[in-house]
């Protein structure tokens, strides 16, 4: 870590320390105001102390959050409508705002040494030789000099990034009552979104099944009855075989174009060979109706492009369908860490963000952690934004 | 033709029902009743003069194995109609469930086997006469999971055959013996397998059967 760093580091521990002089004038104001609820003049009291203390550790949050690059939230309980006494009553069961009190007594005493440890160690020699300069005491001096600014400096530089993080990990066991429901909620989306996927990749693999069933394996074994026939007529009658004969060359081409139409649906060979955009611009070719195609993405995992292809696919399948529309339009990009794609289309509108197409394609994004929003008013236009993240590989 | 078998079949996709109808007629049959589903087997079947009902075993509405379903119905309610099973996949539970009234007149095919039409034709008759054919492949699978060790090669593949359904005559034909060769492997494969020595070629086909799916 390099001095800059600690400096950095040091500055922000500066900042948390001076955060020391609020906390502690509202846990102490905080702590007197309680007891005089009895009395009628700690209610008014408390109604500005308490929002003030969330007003400290709103800022704070917003800080932990930048730092650590997670959000550390948390849910006051609801208070709208309610009389100075009914809120009162919600804070005082309210575990947030306990936290909220935790915090500001932790910011005041054990937080604030954590915080000015860094700040102390590397200004206090400094400090002491100017003191000692200016009081003309030599000896001190020397000593600040030889032992004091070396030792404070390497403490400074060794405890600093600790304790740093330290007051970092307090400050987020305290204010970020989320965690725990937060990835509780996580757990559950994600038990869904598997569950989804593989409802999908059943009903998928049994499509391919069927498809292969009603398809080729039929058709080639009518060609080969025929062909089989045809042996057996051969002699006795010629032009009947000759017939039959004809009948297996057009049934094998059809066998063949029904393999080929079950490839392109589980995989198409032009999003293997030129990934998402060049796959939705031949499938924009295919629609019976203009569709612009303006998609900047670079290669992205096979999944994410296959699952994104699909669901434009089905987007457009929706505007043929549904939308009455003269034309229709993908866009999307990806800023290297999120794919979007939005398909639109001038048509009527009134889409059903609930109806069974959209679902199928927001289940089927959902396991790369993707949505779908609906921007579909009655009259048109429509606008289907897909997000995924995902970072390029 | 007034002795011509007289078939049923019941085959819902359209291209192959039209394949069998041509190939059953070439074979001089006549196909009275055509269906695709299983639900109007009944009514098709209800003719008194149908010799033979061939079923597809994948039926609408559920694709599953309505047509097998139907099948053993069939042989149930009316144990002497012949039934052919086909299928674009044998299994040998499905012919074990088919087998399992050990009466015989019974037949459970692969429709890849329709594409040799004489063989198939040749299948078909042997089911009307009461005989019972079942697909290599399920013969295969059954032997695949038994200790036929000791039999000797030829022995088994007499004994494929005849569990396929062929009479000592054709065996004799499929493997270049004679037919008196042929008796002889069998006799031999009956005292190998403990199997009670048997007349006819249903009772013997159905003992080995039994045996292979024991």
């Amino acid at each position: 870590m390099p001095v800059t760093e600690r400096l950095r580091l040091t500055a922000l521990a500066g900042g948390f320390a001076l955060a020391m002089v609020p906390a502690l004038a509202l846990a102490v104001l905080t702590a007197v105001a309680v007891p005089l609820v009895l009395v009628a003049v700690g209610v008014p009291l408390l109604a500005v102390l308490v929002p003030a203390t969330a007003r400290l550790t709103a800022a704070h949050r917003r800080v932990d959050t930048a730092l650590l690059g997670e959000p550390v939230t948390t849910d006051y309980a609801d208070t709208t409508g309610a009389g100075p006494l009914t809120r009162l009553a919600v804070w005082a069961r309210d575990g947030a705002r306990w936290r909220d009190q935790a915090f500001c007594w932790f910011a005041a005493t054990g937080g604030f040494v954590l915080s000015i440890l860094p700040v102390a160690l590397l200004t206090a020699p400094v400090v002491h030789v100017a003191v000692s300069l200016a009081l003309g005491e030599r000896v001190w001096l020397w000593l600040a000099l030889a032992l004091g600014l070396p030792v404070a400096l390497v403490a400074w530089w060794f405890a600093t990034p600790a304790l740093f993080r330290a007051r970092l990990a307090v400050e987020r066991g305290i204010l970020d009552q989320d965690r725990v429901p937060r990835l509780e909620r996580r757990v559950e989306e994600v038990t869904v979104s598997r569950a989804d996927s593989l409802d999908l990749n059943a009903a998928e693999i049994r499509r391919i099944e069927r498809d292969l069933h009603d398809g080729a394996q039929a058709r080639i074994a009518a060609a080969g009855m025929s062909a089989g026939l045809a042996e057996k007529l051969l002699r006795t009658d010629p032009d009947a075989a000759a017939e039959l004969l004809r009948e297996v060359q057009t049934t094998t081409v059809d066998a063949l174009e029904d393999l080929r139409s079950l490839v392109r649906s589980i995989h198409p060979p032009v999003l293997a060979d030129r990934g998402l955009a060049g796959a939705v611009e031949t499938l924009a070719l295919s629609v019976p109706l203009p569709v612009t195609v303006e998609l900047d993405v670079p290669r992205l995992p096979a999944p994410v492009e296959s699952a994104t292809y699909f669901a434009v696919a089905e987007l457009l399948a929706n505007v043929v369908k549904h939308a009455h529309a003269t034309r229709a339009r993908v866009t999307g990009s990806h800023d290297g860490a999120r794919l979007v794609v939005r398909v639109s289309d001038d048509g009527q509108g009134g889409a059903d963000a609930d109806g069974s197409g959209l679902t199928g394609i927001r289940r089927r994004i959902g396991a790369f952690d993707g949505t779908l929003r609906v921007d579909s008013p009655l009259g048109g236009p429509t606008e289907v934004t897909l997000e995924v993240p995902c970072p390029t590989p | 033709m007034p002795d011509a078998l007289r078939v049923v079949v019941a085959e819902d996709q359209a291209l192959l029902r039209v394949g069998l109808g041509r190939i059953l007629e070439a074979g001089d049959m006549v196909v009275v009743a055509s269906v695709a589903d299983a639900a109007s087997l009944p009514a098709a079947l209800a003719r008194p003069d149908v010799g033979l009902a061939i079923i597809d075993v994948r039926l609408p509405p559920t694709f599953t194995t309505e047509g097998l379903q139907a099948a053993i119905a069939i042989r149930a309610e009316r144990p002497t109609l012949p039934v052919l099973v086909l299928s674009q996949h044998v299994e040998p539970l499905y012919a074990r469930e088919l087998l399992a009234d050990g009466r015989g007149a019974v037949g459970y095919l692969l429709k890849d086997r329709v594409i040799d039409v004489d063989a198939f034709l040749a299948a078909v008759r042997q089911v009307a006469a009461g005989g019972t054919v079942l697909d290599p492949e399920v013969v295969s699978a059954l032997l695949a999971g038994r200790p036929v060790d000791r039999l000797t090669d030829r022995e088994r593949d007499v004994l494929a055959l005849m569990a396929g359904g062929r009479s000592n005559a054709a065996i004799a034909a499929r493997l270049f013996l004679s037919e008196k060769a042929v008796g002889k492997h069998i006799g031999s494969i009956f005292t190998k397998l403990d199997l009670p020595p048997a007349a006819d070629d249903n009772r013997r086909v159905l003992a080995v059967l039994a045996w292979l799916d024991g």
